[in-house]
């Protein structure tokens, strides 16, 4: 995307000035002109140039040379290129002695000309690319990059923050693509820990053996295959967080483990005798209801306790709609950006069709319609027929089915214990969203034994 | 809707204009006139032996019907301006006036015999380019259409005598005049 770059052209001939920000504009660049050396150096002040084509000759007491190197002095990162009329090896050697990229003499030939200047807005594009990983992999995850206007998020995100240097355990919950990790990452890098290692582990994805291999890494020939010691992902942590993805998930033999190395800041490598020691703050995650786990016998109530010092209980996105526009332009800029599309809006009926849509798969699961409306988007602006496919995703959501063998009375405890559980227990917002007054609320609560 | 005005200079050989004529209309969707011209003698620099598109589109802006929604000239006058050594053609970018030189389409201008058909291709994918310009369009990356920049001949040769279908969208999309 061109458009982005401006160039400046430096000559105190209009005419040439002119007429070459006139064939530079017809590239797609936006171009301005200066009629001389103290003209460009005060443009430079106001606008940072990609590109500065400078005429060696100027009248009014500074030159071409003097003017590049007071914008060199301003902008050091621009690409300055000479022109002149007269050539002579010595005074190219001066400009790109004082720093310019190239040299040229006028007239120009236009392939030149043009290879010049795409050469260098290559280099400016892979410089902004990296800016922008670089930025990306330090500062995606920190508290103030997370999109939202809605109060409880806001909250949680005041609480991250607060949270963030202590070295407590905490517990995130919410709906699978609701950001645990971003949370998660968030906590960490606004801690004392930010420039220590952050090592995210997937619970579900490996059976007990393996997650407990890769969690406190194994001795040599601690089992078949084991054909060397391996660290595992408590050891390279240390003096950082370890995030723990979808912990309901993990299996009775290693919630014990687990508990251990919370409760002793120690632990035994697979097949190992000598016990190694950690500085590793927890972080674990679930979208499961653990306290309903526990309550079934399926999880370990002293670990959960262990895990749930700090509690995090992350909305839905269908719970705070009021963020669905704000992340979809953020993932319109960010994605269109990074498939080097020319999509830039969003039209006011799709968006008011993405804040009607239930978000089964919530941020992770906008954050692909976006991406795919944009693959498949024809003009500027994604609009509601570039989101068709999310009518075939089911809309307005999944159906609900009633659990078999309950009664009604079951029924409505497990429902106010979710909605408080959901609202975090918030008894005006649990009675909003329950349809009934809080007096009655609270009457339910006592007699069903509803924790709070 | 308002016509776009193809100007020919005297010099320049009816079968480019009749081809072009027959040609354009398909590509921006408006009515084509045909418009006499005077020459651009006063445009020409003799240090350089070539003729400065900048005076030109001048006198082609004084010349310009009052009901013409663009005017497109063309002229066998190698074109410059002052920063580049030659151009094909020169346009006000979103503006009413271009011009295109056929000086360096022909293919004797590379000491080869003259072609033809080759000739009124090239005239054709200029004259769109300068056209697309003065609607407002920029250079194309695909290398394909006809708004890719082209600065030497392999490059108008190589690209086709269309618009791609991105180009073609945002013309359909310009406001109608």
């Amino acid at each position: 995307m061109k458009t982005h770059w401006q160039i400046l052209v430096v000559d105190d001939e209009e005419v040439m000035c002119e007429s070459l920000a006139a064939w530079l504009r017809e590239d797609g660049y936006l171009v301005d002109t200066a009629p001389s050396g103290r003209d460009a150096v005060e443009k430079s002040r106001e606008r940072d140039y990609a590109i500065y084509f400078v005429d060696l000759k100027m009248p009014g007491g500074m030159d071409g040379i003097e003017t590049m190197m007071q914008i060199r002095g301003l902008r050091p990162e621009a690409s300055i290129i000479i022109i002149t009329a007269y050539a002579t090896v010595d005074t190219a050697i001066a400009a790109m002695k004082e720093g310019a990229q190239e040299y040229i003499v006028k007239p120009c030939n236009p392939e030149e000309i043009s290879l010049l200047v795409s050469r260098i807005i290559r280099v400016k594009n892979l410089q902004r690319e990296n800016a922008i990983l670089r930025k990306k992999l330090t500062r995606r995850y920190s508290v103030h990059d997370v999109i939202t206007k809605n109060p409880r998020m806001q909250e949680i995100l005041s609480l991250a923050a607060e949270v963030a240097s202590l070295r407590s355990t905490v517990l995130i919950q919410g709906e699978s693509g609701s950001g645990k990790e971003l949370i998660a990452r968030a906590i960490h890098n606004s801690g004392d820990r930010a420039q220590k290692p952050f090592v995210a582990v997937s619970c579900a994805a490996l059976a007990e053996t393996l997650l407990e291999s890769e969690l406190f890494g194994h001795e040599k020939g601690a089992f078949t295959g084991a054909m060397q010691q391996k660290r595992g992902k408590f050891e390279l942590a240390d003096g950082g967080s370890i995030f723990l993805d979808e912990i309901g998930d993990i299996s009775p033999k290693l919630q014990v483990d687990l508990l251990r190395v919370l409760q002793e800041r120690s632990f035994y490598r697979v097949g190992g005798s000598e016990e190694v020691r950690v500085d590793v703050r927890v972080i674990a995650a679930t979208h499961v209801n653990l306290l309903q786990a526990v309550a079934e016998g399926k999880f370990r109530d002293d670990l959960f306790y262990r895990l749930n010092v700090i509690e995090i209980r992350i909305p839905s996105l269908r719970e705070r709609r009021e963020d669905v526009p704000l992340l979809a332009r953020h993932f319109v800029d960010r994605i269109s950006h990074e498939l080097g599309r020319e999509v830039n809006d969003i039209s006011e009926g799709a968006l008011k069709l993405l804040m009607d849509y239930n978000w089964p798969g919530n941020v992770r699961e906008l954050e692909n319609a976006v991406e795919r409306a944009i693959v498949t988007c024809r003009g500027l602006t994604l609009a509601e027929e570039d989101f068709s496919f999310l009518a075939h995703n089911g809309l307005p959501g999944r159906a609900w089915a009633a659990p078999a063998g309950m009664t009604l009375q079951e029924m409505e405890k497990h429902l106010i214990a979710a909605t408080i559980q959901s609202t975090g227990g918030n008894i005006k917002e649990s009675a909003s969203i329950l349809g009934i007054d809080r007096s009655t609320l609270y009457e339910k609560i006592k007699r069903y034994e509803i924790p709070r | 809707m308002k016509p776009l005005y193809l100007g020919s200079m005297a010099e320049v050989n009816p079968e480019v204009m009749a081809h072009l004529r027959e040609r354009m209309p398909f590509a921006f969707g408006v009515e084509l006139r045909g418009l006499a011209l005077p020459g651009i003698d006063f445009a020409y620099d003799a240090r350089r032996g070539q003729y400065g598109s900048i005076p030109a589109l001048e006198m082609l802006l004084a010349r310009c019907p009052t009901d013409a929604l663009k005017l497109l000239a063309v002229t066998e006058c190698d074109l410059f301006i002052p920063a580049l050594t030659f151009v094909y053609g020169q346009a006000q970018l979103g503006g009413r006036v271009a011009a295109i030189s056929l000086a360096r389409l022909r293919q004797e201008f590379y000491g080869l015999p003259p072609n033809r058909e080759v000739l009124l291709q090239r005239a054709l994918k200029e004259a769109l380019h300068e056209t697309g310009h003065m609607f407002g369009l920029v250079h194309c990356a695909d290398r394909n259409c006809a708004m890719s920049l082209a600065t030497n001949i392999r490059h108008i040769d190589a690209k086709r005598a269309e618009f791609c279908a991105a180009c073609a969208a945002r013309l359909l999309r310009r406001p109608r005049e």
